[in-house]
């Protein structure tokens, strides 16, 4: 890990309207991630891990304070600066998959690539070669409906490489897995992880993944309650 | 970091998305395509009695345009006793070399088997080729004329009156001094139109001889203008000039028919609108049912660098491209229909002239360019549109919600 900044997040706080009243999800929220960093989010169901994961995504904003991800204030992005964000710097691996099920798995790694400006030889090249790294690069003309759920996954991780980011949000990647898949897939991405030095966040409740990060950020009740880093017990992989 | 691609993806994912609907896409695209080809159906038909309406009535009747004496009102028969008058000595020539042909009319009673009907006596020259009239057979046996005049009348007054051809038959009339007199006129002919309003109650004589029998000699009620006289009518002014008659171009002439085809499209048009508003419907219900099941898929899109535009754009290109399949698809059977009825026409009864317009035996529709073109803008735009408006609920829909796909 070097130390580029690529979020940081000042007293952010983030309030929705419930009914009458406002619900606070997140509270004064203060962390910065660098490059290389294999962080994740962790907490009970309710305690603002995806809402966080949202605002550093751009898919949200904060009620208040500043989120900066990859030197971009989210808080003053418009919709379409918000979209080129996403669309060469940040990647998203979603619990359901969120795959694009009338294309194949080609196309689903492709897509990504679709929306920036590569020749056609050169997209080919970075989508076969993004399989070669989840291992499914004999399955591209498969269609989602065909595959497992952990090859799935596989699946949404290569589209979520493919572009190089420079970070990749992952909302309980295994939450839908067995526990072989579970590993698989975060073995998968701590090796992009120190492959591309992508930075990586997650958010999980899965005890099979926390094991593999680097830092890990208990949250509670949208505060964050502890910052730990270096309780990887793989790193070595 | 800017945004890049091109519509191009637009279309490549709408398609993608759209074939991977599969029956639903094909229901709706059929639908579609039935109410395109039944709306150029619809007007080609009505095209079709247009332009076959206009021909016989310009070929039968009103020539390319006609000169009437300025009392002359077809419609209103009181006109007819005084609207008549010496034709212009400058046309006589034109009358000559038959550019030009007149016609007399006037108010008459025959008595066919005994009982009394009111009609027109209209005389024309019998050697005239402007009007395709069989007027020939009026000039025939011109030696015997004294014995008897001849007529020729339509199949519809034949038929009203029982008249055939050989038959003689009773008529009155009053001259231009008021006087009644009578004579036996001679079924010459009976000849068949589609023009109505040239056949009901009408009995044509020599003009020569219905100016003899009405003391109205050189006199005339119109004159019919052939078309190689139009242009040089137009260099001497449309006879607007001279006093007392009054030119009547082809649209004056053909106006009533104008006004009735138009009558009879706006009439098609409730019917075809409420063909291509069930077609839109479905188009519709389906967008609404897209946007509201693939809330994820958007999410998605957004959540990997589209654009919500990007996103309106391809769920409404998904939508109008189903006008473009229906376009296709209604061309593979519907082209082979339409041309098959444009070679064998629509049969029509023939209860149906007696509203009075031209209408034959049968219609064979006619299918212009400008007719197909606009009715695929139709088409596709109203397809455009309906697609459209379900999507503007994607511009106010959080990508966060979306991606969980929680009900917006």
């Amino acid at each position: 890990m070097d130390n580029e900044l690529i979020v940081k997040l000042e007293n952010v706080t983030k309030r929705f309207p419930a009914g009458k009243t406002e619900f606070t999800a997140l509270s004064n929220i203060n962390l910065t991630f660098g490059k290389g960093e294999f962080a994740g989010l962790v907490g009970p169901s309710g305690s603002g891990k995806t809402t966080l994961l949202n605002i550093i995504g751009s898919l949200d904003t904060p009620t208040e304070g500043k989120a900066i991800v990859l030197g971009k204030t989210i808080n003053s992005l418009s919709h379409k600066e918000a979209a080129a964000l996403r669309n060469y710097g940040i990647g998203f691996i979603f619990q359901t998959y969120n795959l694009l099920p009338v294309y194949s798995v080609y196309d689903n790694v492709e897509f990504a690539l679709l929306l920036q400006t590569m020749g056609s030889t050169q997209r080919k090249k970075a989508v076969m070669e993004a399989l070669d790294w989840v291992g499914l690069a004999d399955r591209a003309s498969s269609k989602p409906s065909t595959l497992s759920g952990g090859e799935c996954q596989r699946v949404a991780i290569a589209r979520a490489m493919v572009k190089r980011p420079q970070l990749v949000l992952a909302d309980e990647p295994s939450a839908n897995l067995d526990s072989n898949n579970s590993h698989n897939i975060v073995q998968t991405m701590k090796r992009l992880n120190k492959e591309l030095n992508t930075t990586f966040i997650f958010s999980t409740h899965d005890q099979k993944v926390m094991q593999y990060l680097e830092r890990v950020i208990y949250l509670k009740d949208g505060k964050v309650e502890r910052d730990e880093t270096g309780g990887n017990n793989h790193a070595g992989i | 970091m800017k945004q890049e691609g091109t519509i191009m993806l637009e279309y490549k994912l709408a398609f993608r998305n759209l074939f991977g609907a599969g029956l639903r896409t094909w229901l709706n695209v059929t639908v579609l395509s039935i109410a395109f080809v039944i709306i150029i159906f619809y007007n080609g038909m009505l095209d079709g009695w247009n332009r076959q309406a206009r021909n016989d009535t310009k070929a039968w009747e009103s020539g390319s345009s006609q000169i009437w004496h300025h009392l002359y009102d077809p419609y209103d028969q009181f006109t007819i006793a005084d609207a008549h008058a010496k034709v212009p000595a400058e046309y006589k020539p034109d009358i000559d070399r038959n550019l030009i042909t007149p016609v007399l009319i006037a108010q008459a009673t025959a008595y066919p088997g005994g009982r009394l009907v009111n009609v027109l006596l209209k005389g024309i020259t019998p050697s005239q080729t402007i009007l395709e009239l069989p007027t020939v057979a009026l000039g025939q046996n011109q030696e015997n004329t004294e014995d008897y005049i001849p007529a020729i009348v339509g199949t519809r007054m034949a038929h009203s009156a029982k008249l055939k051809q050989g038959d003689n038959l009773l008529v009155r009339w009053r001259d231009a001094n008021g006087t009644f007199d009578a004579r036996e006129v001679k079924i010459a002919a009976i000849y068949k139109t589609t023009v109505p309003t040239i056949d009901n109650g009408q009995i044509w004589i020599p003009l020569e001889k219905l100016r003899e029998m009405t003391s109205m000699p050189d006199e005339a009620t119109y004159i019919v203008i052939g078309a190689d006289y139009k242009e040089i009518l137009k260099e001497r002014g449309d006879g607007r000039q001279l006093q007392g008659w009054i030119y009547k171009d082809e649209k004056a002439l053909l106006k009533e028919l104008d006004d009735v085809i138009a009558a009879k499209k706006g009439g098609s048009k409730i019917v075809y609108g409420l063909l291509l508003a069930i077609a839109l419907l479905a188009i519709f219900d389906t967008q609404v049912l897209s946007i509201f099941r693939r809330q994820k898929e958007i999410g998605t899109y957004i959540a990997l660098g589209m654009t919500r535009l990007r996103v309106i754009w391809i769920f409404t290109i998904e939508g109008s491209t189903h006008s473009i399949l229906a376009i296709l698809l209604g061309s593979i059977w519907g082209i082979p229909l339409l041309m098959l009825i444009q070679k064998t026409g629509i049969p029509m009864p023939s209860s149906v002239d007696q509203a009075g317009l031209a209408i034959g035996d049968s219609i064979s529709p006619f299918y212009s360019a400008g007719m197909i073109l606009s009715t695929i803008l139709l088409v596709v735009i109203s397809s455009t549109i309906v697609s459209y408006l379900p999507t503007r609920r994607i511009s106010k829909m959080r990508p966060t919600d979306a991606l969980r796909g929680k009900m917006i």
